[in-house]
């Protein structure tokens, strides 16, 4: 039990790993040296967190070797990586809601009293050392499910702590703070870097990097792109971790000037259970023939945004279509309306993977003629539309009977593109409409994108991908932390839009 | 939607504490100047006798109602100490209730209690088993079952063996092996555990009732005899007014009941196994990631649970001098289940609802004789309502832990 | 979780692990039969001395309990003189499939919504009542009388369904807690009322309703010695209007998505709440013509209400729509299966006395095999997919 805390060093050779035909993690190199605070910079689905689960044991890796200070270590599970000396801080905390601080950090290492009963008196002795030793302050008494999020990672870290840990990985850890909580976990870190900890610090946010960093390892698509020193410039950081990838093309005219607005969003307020904004006072308009792209990395309140459109979420402030007033509808009323949506997660909230082809496409159309008729569903409209919109998208089905499930990612994505716009569209709201989809489909859906602004439709596309959004948008709205922090034209450079969503405002 | 809940509680329990003033206090049965009697001397087993409480009926069920709406009142202005005012309002009313049934009459009310205990012993062994299953995250809808094969097996070898302690573990032993089961085929074969938990207990139904008309009656005074631990009185204790003859002079099985849910207890909340139970229910990747074996956990929880519900079983039997009969369990598994729900996953809790329910079976029974126009039908249905008025979230919230019912796959 | 629900009684399992379940139950079946008689166990003792022996005792055992089980259900050689002696035994499993249609049908619709009918016995029980109330006291003419019960039934079993249904879009109350207590609630409230002045028969020492009056009696189908009544053309209908519903019409288009997606649903613009409630009044209704066909049918000479009227199709209903996969035609093929299991068990007890209890048993061991498909191949050394397929993937109280 009584391992030196002195840091420990921490080495990673040619880390793979697979998950199917997709590639998490490509052979990464990663050196840890004692006592510094070495940040791993990537996009979100970069592979960071794959790299760290493997790390302590969750995921096994494909090929390559992990080594503690100098020594090769086989990590099977959380408890060979925690008797190695490595704590973890989850990006979503491994805390038990009902239970106390003090349980939750007890759990696993519990100390006992005569007759086998847990030490209470003893652990909370334990927690309050080190709260004092590094300025954690927590209530070990405190129901962990009723602690603000900073308070809540302040347990995980003592969790670690109390296990000896040497080398302490912090996952996004913030991802869910208010700047103030930011502070005074980088404050924290600082006490451990003095007290010789080594940490990993995995983010995605520039300038915390060049506030907390010792050294920079960056990484994109599952593989380590280079290392970088804190002193270089945000611009040259953010470059570093989007890529300079080709810009796609997209063939579109120009769009048609002057019009007035016919979408309008205005002071849009989402709030979360515990009554944070997470989505904050945003107003955007939109123009016929026009397309608004949303950019931002994931989780600033864009999902939030689309789902308020739809009327999928209770919202404050107004939105409006033509004049007429959407907020305040129900989803089927929205959607009656004329509004197309392409949720983000496909297989969650766009598609039935059990049911067929041609059943996922009139999902949201059954009720109405030609495929509903007094409570009946006319089997052979559903069928003929099917084949009619399986040739029209190109949708690679073995017959419209096949599982959705079975298609590939692209064609899934066709099947929900082409019900959205087998109507006639008075908005359409597309939210990473080409995640995870081949080179093929996500030309053709652009195409068919294009094509809907072309008949003059107002657009809102919702992405991550930095690229689509150049490729498409006439206009290019930033979020970050649930507002819109800028509205830019295209032709904005992509290092400007990537510090636009690392948070520096204009 | 928790405002119009806390409303809608205490305006019923303000509405339950008027109609009781109107109809047990104002009825004819409590008019012109009509007593109830109540009697403390049971079978006169305690050394120290007591007279019988006298009241006058109707202002007595007046002054209860009145007690009941207080009651309701309290629930609505002071919502911290609703478990408080529940539980005064639930004895208010049913003294209410019982001061009305017995008016001209008498009736013993240590027989009650003892009634109530007796009734309430395989609830709290079942409850005691769902909760071990449940912490863990394995839902166990199969205790009527391992009721089943428990008592069946108990009458068997007990009658066969010739020794009551061989009966006992067998019976326990039955129920493991039903609860051994049950784990298998949630943790291994992922299958649904509501529905697992109704199918094993057609099996069990089915095995029991077959093994009973085949091999038990073939020969009923070798197989199947009514054998019955005998009572162990405390001493000194017994002699106890009230609770003595009730609480210190049973049986074994008794008093393995009573010592089970203060290990259960303790266990559940000052042990590591019990931390670790409530981890592996609540969130077991959080339990994995400080390194407990998740499986292992719900395993040994449901296996032991399963020893639990089979000494149930074998109180039907031995512990109660019955033979095995088909369907003996007659729902109390699934009454069990309803004390662990109502009593909100806590053993402390269970044994208040069991101990609750038992009542409304102990008060059915004792009440037969008096001839109150209220059918008993009624009086057994409340364990039923209670609990669904529980999981509608009227009384209070209800939360079951976390991650039941969902199989844990290792990513 | 959901989906996975949908999938897997979707799929299920393959036909040849669903015939090897059967072989595998009927034979711990067998080994019951023979631990249980009371003169093999003696032979095996002096097995090795002469094993012939106890074989060939453990053979006739077993064959003469299943032999009589095969000629209870399908056909007995020995009646082949007579038209309605050899139909009988069809004509007993077709009655004993009926119940058992109406109620996998039941909980087969409330499962592809999501929805875990364990409340089958209450229904069944509710719509009993109902359908006996209306049948003693409505003194109107055959051609009324008859549908009126039938329609009481029905209205019964939604009624006490959709309760379940409401409760659970209103309070997020869970179904399965709700209708395992209701249970027992319409279970207690049937003792009650058959004690009771409004429905006791006088002239009946035990506590039995009044019997449904002769023109409310679903009419025997082929002449009054076989028991095959127009139960059979009510579930015929069952069974069509289950299908439509489930493939042709909007409702059930929206019960299958709320079933399979929630969340999909949801954004399809579909409300959950609603598609609950109406599947579980549609699954009620359904129980309810459980309690039809029992009441104005089979479950006893005089039709009337018993405290046994349920006779635990509830229960047999969850392990027939399992088996069948929650579809209406795997249904059928289940009910007659076990309708098929239960007539003959009944033969099996009047001529190789072997109690019929161990039909509930082999019933049981089916659906437990079949959920269990990884342990079928491990058995019997089958290739297939690996691991994960299950009948029905969990969902927890909270869910």
């Amino acid at each position: 039990m009584t391992k030196g805390t002195g840091g420990g060093s921490l080495e990673l050779r040619g880390i793979t790993k697979r998950f199917g035909s997709l590639v998490a993690n490509d052979g990464i190199d990663l050196e840890v040296r004692p006592g510094e605070i070495h940040c791993l910079l990537g996009e979100n689905g970069a592979g960071k967190s794959t790299l760290m689960n493997i790390l302590y044991g969750l995921y096994e890796p494909d090929e390559g070797q992990l080594l503690i200070d100098d020594e090769p270590l086989v990590v099977r599970g959380p408890r060979d990586a925690i008797a190695a000396g490595i704590g973890m801080v989850h990006q979503h905390f491994m805390l038990i809601p009902v239970f106390t601080v003090l349980e939750n950090i007890m759990l696993g290492e519990e100390r006992t009293r005569r007759g086998g009963l847990l030490d209470h008196a003893r652990a909370r002795r334990d927690v309050l050392d080190i709260s004092r030793k590094y300025g954690l302050e927590v209530d070990p008494d405190a129901v962990v499910g009723g602690l603000p999020v900073g308070v809540q990672q302040r347990v995980e870290i003592v969790k670690a702590l109390i296990r000896n840990a040497r080398v302490l990985i912090l996952d996004e850890p913030t991802a869910v703070l208010t700047p103030q909580e930011t502070e005074e976990l980088f404050t924290v870190m600082r006490a451990l870097r003095e007290a010789g900890h080594s940490i990993v610090f995995i983010t995605h946010k520039l300038k915390e990097v060049k506030a907390i960093a010792d050294r920079i390892t960056v990484i994109r698509r599952g593989a380590v792109v280079g290392t970088a020193d804190p002193s270089d410039s945000e611009a040259e950081l953010a470059a570093l971790m989007v890529g300079r990838d080709v810009r796609l093309t997209v063939d579109k005219p120009p769009a048609a000037a002057g019009a007035e607005p016919v979408f309008e969003v205005r002071n849009l307020t989402v709030l979360d259970e515990s009554g944070r904004a997470v989505l904050d006072d945003v107003s955007f308009d939109i123009r016929p023939g026009e397309i608004l792209g949303v950019a931002g990395v994931q989780g600033n309140g864009q999902t939030e945004l689309a789902e308020a459109i739809l009327g999928l979420r209770t919202a404050t402030g107004t939105i409006t279509l033509d004049g007429a007033r959407l907020s305040g509808r129900t989803p089927r009323q929205v959607l009656g309306g004329g509004v197309g949506f392409i949720p983000e997660d496909r297989g969650h909230d766009a598609l039935v993977e059990s049911a067929s082809v041609a059943e996922n496409l009139v999902l949201d159309l059954y009720r109405d003629a030609p495929f509903g008729r007094h409570g009946s569903i006319d089997v052979k409209a559903v069928q003929d539309n099917a084949e009619q919109r399986v040739a029209e998208f190109d949708i690679r089905t073995t017959s419209v009977h096949a599982a959705v499930g079975t298609l590939s990612g692209g064609n899934q994505q066709k099947v929900v593109v082409a019900r959205e716009m087998s109507r006639p569209l008075r908005l359409l709201v597309a939210a990473q409409p080409t995640r995870g989809v081949d080179v093929g489909a996500m030309a053709f859906i652009h195409e068919r994108i294009v094509a809907e602004r072309a008949l003059g439709r107002p657009i809102l596309i919702i992405s991550t991908e930095l690229d689509e959004i150049f490729a498409l948008a006439d206009r290019i709205a930033v979020m970050f932390r649930g507002k819109i922090v800028g509205i830019v034209p295209p032709e904005t450079s992509r290092e400007r839009i990537g510090l636009l969503m690392a948070g520096a405002h204009e | 939607m928790e405002r119009l809940r806390r409303h809608l509680a205490a305006g019923s329990m303000i509405v339950i504490g008027l109609f009781a003033i109107v109809a047990f206090g104002l009825g004819s049965r409590t008019g012109h100047g009509a007593k109830a009697a109540f009697g403390f001397d049971y079978l006169g087993k305690s050394s120290i006798h007591l007279p019988d409480l006298t009241v006058p009926a109707g202002p007595a069920a007046i002054g209860l109602g009145a007690l009941c709406v207080t009651f309701g009142v309290l629930r609505l202005a002071r919502p911290a100490l609703q478990t408080w005012a529940i539980a005064g309002f639930l004895a208010c009313l049913v003294a209410a209730f019982l001061t009305w049934g017995t008016a001209g009459q008498s009736l013993a009310f240590t027989g009650l209690l003892n009634a109530t205990l007796l009734a309430a012993v395989p609830l709290v062994l079942g409850s005691l088993c769902g909760l071990l299953c449940e912490r863990s995250g394995i839902i166990n809808v199969a205790i009527e079952g391992q009721f089943l094969v428990g008592a069946c097996a108990s009458a068997y070898v007990g009658s066969v063996s010739g020794s009551l302690w061989a009966g006992l573990i067998a019976g326990c032993l039955a129920g493991a092996l039903l609860g051994a089961l049950l784990a298998v085929f949630a943790n291994r074969y992922l299958v649904g555990q509501v529905v697992l938990g109704v199918v094993l207990n057609v099996f069990a139904a089915g095995l029991t009732g077959f093994l009973y008309e085949r091999l038990l009656q073939a020969d009923p005074n070798h197989r199947n005899k009514a054998l019955t631990f005998a009572d162990i009185r405390i001493p000194g204790l017994a002699s106890l007014p009230v609770v003595g003859p009730v609480l210190f002079d049973q049986n074994i099985i008794f008093y393995l009941a009573v010592l089970l849910i203060a290990a259960v207890q303790i266990g559940l909340f000052h042990t590591r196994w019990g931390l670790r139970t409530r981890a592996v229910g609540e969130h077991p990747t959080a339990a994995e990631t400080v390194g407990i074996r998740v499986l292992a956990t719900r395993y040994r929880n449901v296996i032991m649970a399963g020893l639990i519900s089979g000494l149930g079983g074998v109180w039907m039997t031995l512990g109660s001098g019955a033979p095995f009969g088909k369907d003996m369990a007659a729902g109390q598994g699934f009454i069990a289940l309803a004390a662990l729900i109502f009593g909100r996953w806590s053993p402390l809790g269970s044994l208040s609802a069991a101990l609750l329910f038992g009542f409304a079976q102990g008060i059915s029974i004792s009440l037969q004789p008096l001839n109150t126009p209220v059918p008993t039908a009624f009086l057994s249905m409340t364990p039923y309502l209670a609990t669904i008025f529980a999981v509608a979230g009227l009384v209070g919230h209800v939360r079951a832990p976390a991650a039941e019912g969902i199989p844990y796959v290792k990513a | 979780m959901n989906r996975k629900i949908f999938d897997a009684v979707l799929k299920g399992p393959s036909w040849l692990v669903t015939a090897l379940a059967i072989f595998l139950a009927l034979l711990v079946g067998a080994l019951l039969i023979l631990v249980s008689d009371p003169e093999v166990p003696g032979k095996f003792g002096y097995f090795f001395a002469a094993p012939g022996d106890a074989l060939s005792s453990s053979w006739h055992a077993v064959a003469a309990a299943y032999g009589a089980m095969l000629k209870g259900a399908i056909f007995d050689p020995g009646t082949a003189g007579s038209v309605t002696e050899a139909f009988r035994p069809i004509s007993e499993t077709i009655t004993e499939a009926i119940p058992l249609i109406f109620g996998g049908l039941s909980i087969g619709l409330a499962f592809r919504a999501g929805l875990f009918n364990i409340g089958g016995q209450g229904q069944l029980i509710a719509g009993a009542i109902c359908a006996c109330y209306a049948g003693f006291t409505l003194h109107v003419p055959g051609v009324l009388a008859l549908p009126a019960a039938i329609i009481a039934g029905i209205a019964g079993g939604a009624a006490y369904g959709g309760l379940v249904g409401w409760l659970k879009a209103a309070t997020g109350a869970h179904e399965v807690i709700v209708t395992i207590m209701l249970n027992y609630v319409a279970y207690l409230l049937l003792g009650y009322l058959i004690a009771s002045d409004a429905f006791r028969d006088p002239n009946n020492p035990q506590p039995v309703s009044k019997p449904v009056l002769p023109q409310a009696r679903l009419p025997h189908l082929a002449g009054d010695s076989l028991r095959v009544n127009a139960g059979l053309l009510l579930a015929i209908a069952a069974v069509g209007f289950a299908w439509w519903l489930l493939n042709r019409s909007t409702l059930g288009f929206e019960l299958r998505t709320v079933g399979a997606n929630q969340s999909a649903a949801r954004t399809a613009g579909m409300s959950v709440g609603r598609t609950q409630i109406m599947a579980m009044l549609l699954a009620g209704g359904l129980m309810g013509l459980v309690g039809v066909s029992q009441v104005l049918g089979t479950a006893n000479a005089n039709n009337a209400l018993t405290q046994q009227i349920d006779a635990g199709l509830g229960f047999t209903a969850i392990t027939v729509a399992l088996l069948g996969r929650a579809s209406p035609v795997g249904t059928v093929l289940a009910a007659l299966l076990f309708g098929a299991l239960d007539a003959g068990g009944r033969a099996m007890q009047a001529s190789a006395g072997v109690s019929i209890e161990i039909v509930t048993v082999i019933q049981s061991l089916i659906v437990l095999f079949v959920a269990a498909p990884p342990l079928i191949r491990a058995i019997f050394r089958l290739r297939g997919e690996n691991g994960g397929t299950n009948t029905l993937a969990a969902k927890g109280w909270n869910g």
